[in-house]
């Protein structure tokens, strides 16, 4: 009984996933499987959608602006907050604590709440409707993440390793570089994934911020659901499915990485 | 110079954080303090009319002020319409007193430098209200710079003119109502993955490694995928011509007249919230219980405890600060939650954040918005400190 | 590894601000049929014929992001269509830059702008733009037995059981909710003075308000039948026009009770393509551009000499005129929407209607 409910449970976190990728194949403008398509008519089975969205510039602008705006912020975050990390995971921090809880701040408030407080203050400092704008919000919507990963895999590095390489004549920052940095390069990375993810499916803050110039996938996906639902937008779900199901391979290949190493 | 403590190494792991505290603070921390700042200070009304404040200050309150006060607002006012902030200046008066926004903006339009006949008759001519000590104490009232009046709407009270405080008019009572349904809809919902996600965590984190692996990447997918591609899913499966209805009407549980109305209402929400932060209660309660040993509970056993006995004394316990962490990471989640009600919500399945977003985007009451998100921000952060207390800040570790 | 990500991301944030080439407006976009027929009427041809490029923003009327784009002082839009009501406010409170009517175009036959131009389509922010209704809508298919035919039907529903969709604003669906409880059109106004009437349209929106789908995008109404998900709604009567006569949609309209109405395009205050901004509304207020939007939907031009120009459907080649809100079989029981008292009762009805949906 309880393996069946188990797989109840996973099957209603899964189905719903699951079943929008057939339905991006409709050939159909419906949102439901078509009789045909029951019937594995190969009529009723397309790659229009799939056709729609790849010629569609507002599609492709879109995607530009998230992978600009997600690699900046991801780029300032990652480096940020990996610096941070390594001064909040040296022995000799004062206020820990606070400040922890001061970086993690942006991960535990509601994003509703960060994106009117943003929407106030960068329209001040003219940075209202620009990349810069976003990119700024996202990267301080992200840093959280790096922080938590990079100074959970600087808890499991070896500070011996640090006084070894001194002993032998390394200075610090050849130390960093030479040793520390690619043994915890697999918490970066996660982190920065983490990061990335956060402000590729960022949605909030881009409908405060951002102008028509900013229009992102998530954002062009909250118009297309709140207009009119289109099978085009299935196609994009297909699409960041397989994108989400990357990102956690890759994550999983770096956490079992840094399990070996660390 | 005393030779005290060498402080090197500590400024130099301060000197590392700096820059993102000072990144946070800037791009994260200054835009909260400025928008709570909107949230009791407001300067645009007694900024446009200085000098009829100040002469209100002496107004007796009971019936329409002198003609000193009405020559003062008529200077104003046109001088208010002039520099284009009439309109702010009525749609903050106009938040203390419905109707007023076009009184207030039709008069300084209809404002002449001279007056017809005296300044009072003039403002009772463009609009007699301007005749009702109402009208004078909503301009005394939107005046105020330091004001806890938003506060006070955001808990449906609001100031009589004589300074006491009363509670809103019965139609206009929402937010508590609001705030009471977030509470309990987020309670039910993290009972909702608490009752999923126990069951699963435990089979997972007991499973052999391989398939908890794959078990585990079956959490994992949904967690990592876009969330507008979950709710998305939800519109597919639940809506009338959804493929639930479908599958309902073809088995024939429901007639085709008859489908089900799943989403647009707190259904809809409900269904999809829960699958939305159901991984956030199953990832902490897997590696709770990955840390429980076997031997424990076989222990139990031997020592003659049946199966549920050893379940709610050995093991039950040692899941307890999973419980607490999962529970509190969902309820914290689930309080400000906007997008997914927003988008399978319909009008009553709305939660207190889709005010907030009402505020900030459509009635543009952002004083109101930001006590509101003072509130619920205060409410997340008590619940984090307690979070934390239980979890640790790696407990915050997603994935 | 992260220098080389910062590298990158530096990289793309030169990108990112790199500069903006060419004049461009952005414009309020009403979404879906609409914005199709003003892409074709004049987005298109004004682009070709000035180079200037027109940007879309979605906009679903009201003041909101005008207002707060005032409020902070940094303007992005340039060119709103909008509702009368909302140009009027927007006007009052300074929101919108006053226009002069003689800078647009004669009429067809020479007629000085002012006199070409229905009475009271110009105003001192706005110029008119199309005659449009809010009408009932329904799904041939969803109906199982006699169809409905009044504004009473619509909120009946033993008779016709299912979900209604109503738009998310006060604005017609009080005027509806009146007419359906018996009030003829011509008083409908006089009663929404009074606090009573207000209250008894509430009390009948009440009736139904369990079964109410709100929409806000004017595309959604026919989204919302061809899926099904309502039985009838109210929507603009040119999207259901376009469905019917260019997706074969089943679809009928009622015109008992038609809200008439009509649009108007104004210019934000303070945009710094104010220029730009002019040109593009004199160009499409033209005689031609109004008949040429008539041509891709049903709705109609506010200028006399536009009329005559308005012919078939661009594509289904369909005689435009018995279809407009304006012809007179469709005129017939219709209340015209007085804007001076949505104009004066805008914030405080949207208020009311706020809190009604949420209790």
């Amino acid at each position: 009984m309880h393996v069946a409910f188990c797989a109840a449970v996973l099957f209603f976190l899964m189905a719903p996933i699951l079943v929008i990728v057939p339905l991006s194949f409709n050939a159909e403008p419906y949102f439901t499987f078509t009789e045909g398509m029951l019937r594995l008519d190969p009529e009723a089975w397309s790659l229009r959608w799939y056709r729609e969205i790849a010629t569609s510039d507002v599609w492709r602008s879109a995607l530009v602006n998230s992978l600009v705006i997600g690699t900046a912020a991801t780029a300032l975050a990652t480096f940020l907050g990996t610096l941070a990390a390594l001064g909040l995971s040296s022995p000799n921090m004062p206020a820990r604590r606070f400040l922890m809880g001061f970086l993690v701040s942006p991960l535990v408030t509601p994003v509703i709440i960060s994106a009117a407080g943003m929407f106030f203050f960068y329209s001040r400092m003219g940075l209202g409707q620009t990349h810069l704008g976003l990119i700024l919000a996202h990267a301080a919507l992200g840093t959280p993440f790096v922080v938590i990963t990079v100074t959970a895999t600087l808890t499991a590095y070896n500070t011996t390793l640090n006084r070894a390489a001194a002993s032998l004549g390394a200075g610090p920052l050849r130390t960093f570089t030479r040793v520390q940095l690619p043994l915890i390069a697999p918490g970066v990375l996660s982190g920065a994934l983490f990061a990335f993810a956060t402000s590729f499916d960022e949605v909030v803050v881009v409908l405060f911020l951002g102008g028509v110039e900013q229009n992102t996938i998530p954002r062009q996906m909250w118009a297309g659901i709140r207009e009119e639902i289109s099978p085009a937008i299935l196609a994009v779900a297909t699409f960041l499915i397989v994108f989400a199901a990357a990102l956690l391979l890759t994550v999983g290949w770096l956490r079992r990485r840094a399990a070996g190493t660390g | 110079m005393p030779r005290g403590r060498n402080w090197r190494p500590q400024l130099r792991a301060a000197g590392l954080a700096l820059p993102l505290v000072a990144f946070v603070g800037v791009t994260f921390v200054a835009p909260l303090a400025t928008m709570f700042s909107r949230s009791v200070y407001d300067a645009v009304v007694a900024d446009a009319l200085p000098e009829t404040l100040a002469l209100l200050e002496g107004w007796d309150g009971e019936s329409a002020p002198g003609e000193d006060v009405f020559a003062a607002a008529a200077r104003e006012l046109m001088e208010a319409q002039e520099e284009r902030v009439i309109g702010q200046v009525a749609g903050r008066v106009n938040r203390v007193q419905g109707g007023m926004r076009s009184i207030v903006a039709v008069t300084g339009r209809r404002l002449a430098a001279a007056p017809d006949g005296s300044w009072r008759e003039t403002f009772l001519g463009i609009d007699p209200a301007w005749g009702e000590a109402g009208t004078w104490h909503a301009v005394r009232t939107a005046g105020e710079r330091y004001t806890s009046r938003h506060y006070l709407a955001a808990v449906d009270l609001r100031r009589l003119p004589d300074g006491s405080i009363a509670r809103q008019d019965e139609d206009r009572r929402i937010y508590l109502r609001l705030f009471a349904r977030t509470f309990l809809v987020s309670l039910s919902i993290t009972g909702l993955c608490l009752l999923f996600g126990y069951p699963l965590a435990h089979f997972i984190a007991h499973a052999p490694p391989r398939r908890a692996g794959l078990l585990l990447a079956l959490v994992l997918v949904p967690f990592w995928t876009s969330l507008l591609v979950r709710t998305t899913s939800w519109i597919v499966l639940l809506q009338g011509q959804g493929v639930i209805n479908d599958i309902l009407v073809a088995l024939g549980l429901v007639s085709d007249d008859g489908r089900l109305a799943l989403i647009y209402n707190m259904t809809g929400t409900f269904v999809a919230m829960t699958h939305v932060l159901l991984p956030f209660m199953v990832l902490p309660l897997y590696s709770v219980m990955r840390g429980i040993p076997r031997s424990h509970m076989d222990a139990a056993a031997s020592l003659g405890a049946g199966p549920a006995q050893g379940f709610l004394r050995v093991y039950w316990p040692q899941t307890l600060p999973g419980v607490g962490a999962g529970s509190l990471l969902v309820f914290i989640l689930a309080i400000g939650y906007y997008i997914t009600p927003a988008l399978v919500g319909g009008s009553t399945g709305q939660l207190i954040s889709n005010m907030v977003a009402y505020h900030m985007q459509t009635s543009l009451n952002w004083g109101l918005a930001s006590a509101l998100g003072a509130i619920i921000l205060a409410c997340v952060i008590g619940l984090y400190l307690l979070y934390e207390r239980l979890a640790g800040t790696e407990g915050v570790r997603v994935a | 590894m992260p220098h080389r990500i910062a590298a990158l991301g530096l990289a793309a944030l030169v990108v990112a601000c790199g500069g903006d080439a060419g004049d461009s407006l952005t414009v309020g976009a009403w979404g879906g049929a609409y914005t199709r027929a003003c892409k074709l009427a004049y987005y298109e041809p004004f682009i070709a014929e000035t180079g200037i490029v027109i940007r879309d923003a979605q906009y679903n009327g009201g003041l909101a992001e005008v207002r707060a784009q005032v409020d902070v002082g940094r303007i992005h839009w340039d060119v709103v269509p909008m509702e009368i009501a909302d140009a009027v406010r927007g006007c009052d409170e300074g929101l919108l830059e006053p226009l002069d009517p003689s800078m647009w175009a004669p009429g067809a036959d020479g007629t000085p702008p002012e006199e070409d131009f229905f009475p009271g389509t110009l105003t001192e922010c706005g110029v008119g733009a199309e005659f449009y209704a809010t009408v009932i809508a329904y799904n041939r298919e969803n109906i199982a037995g006699p169809e409905p035919r009044t504004m009473q039907d619509f909120f009946d529903l033993e008779t016709f059981p299912g979900r209604r969709g109503m738009r998310r604003k006060p604005m017609g669906n009080m005027e509806f909710a009146l007419m359906a409880d018996g009030v003829p059109p011509a008083e409908v106004y006089e009663l929404l003075d009074t606090p009573e009437g207000i209250e008894r349209a509430f009390r009948k929106l009440d009736t139904i308000k369990d079964e109410i789908v709100w929409w806000e995008a004017g595309a959604q109404p026919p989204q919302l039948l061809a899926d099904g998900e309502v039985t009838m709604t109210t929507a603009y009567n040119g999207r259901i026009f376009n469905a019917q006569v260019l997706e074969d949609q089943p679809f009928e309209i009622i015109w008992d009770g038609q809200l008439l109405d009509f649009g108007q395009m104004v210019i934000v205050a303070g945009t710094p393509n104010l220029e730009a901004a002019l040109e593009f509304l004199a160009f499409a207020t033209t005689p031609r551009s109004m008949a040429r939007v008539s041509a891709n939907i049903s709705y109609s031009p506010t200028r006399y000499s536009g009329l005559p120009l308005v012919g078939a459907h661009a594509e289904a080649g369909v005689d435009m005129l018995p279809h407009m809100p304006t012809s007179p079989e469709n005129l017939e029981r219709a209340l015209r929407n007085d804007w001076e008292w949505w104009v004066n009762h805008t914030d405080e009805m949207n208020e009311r209607f706020s809190s009604w949906l949420a209790r």
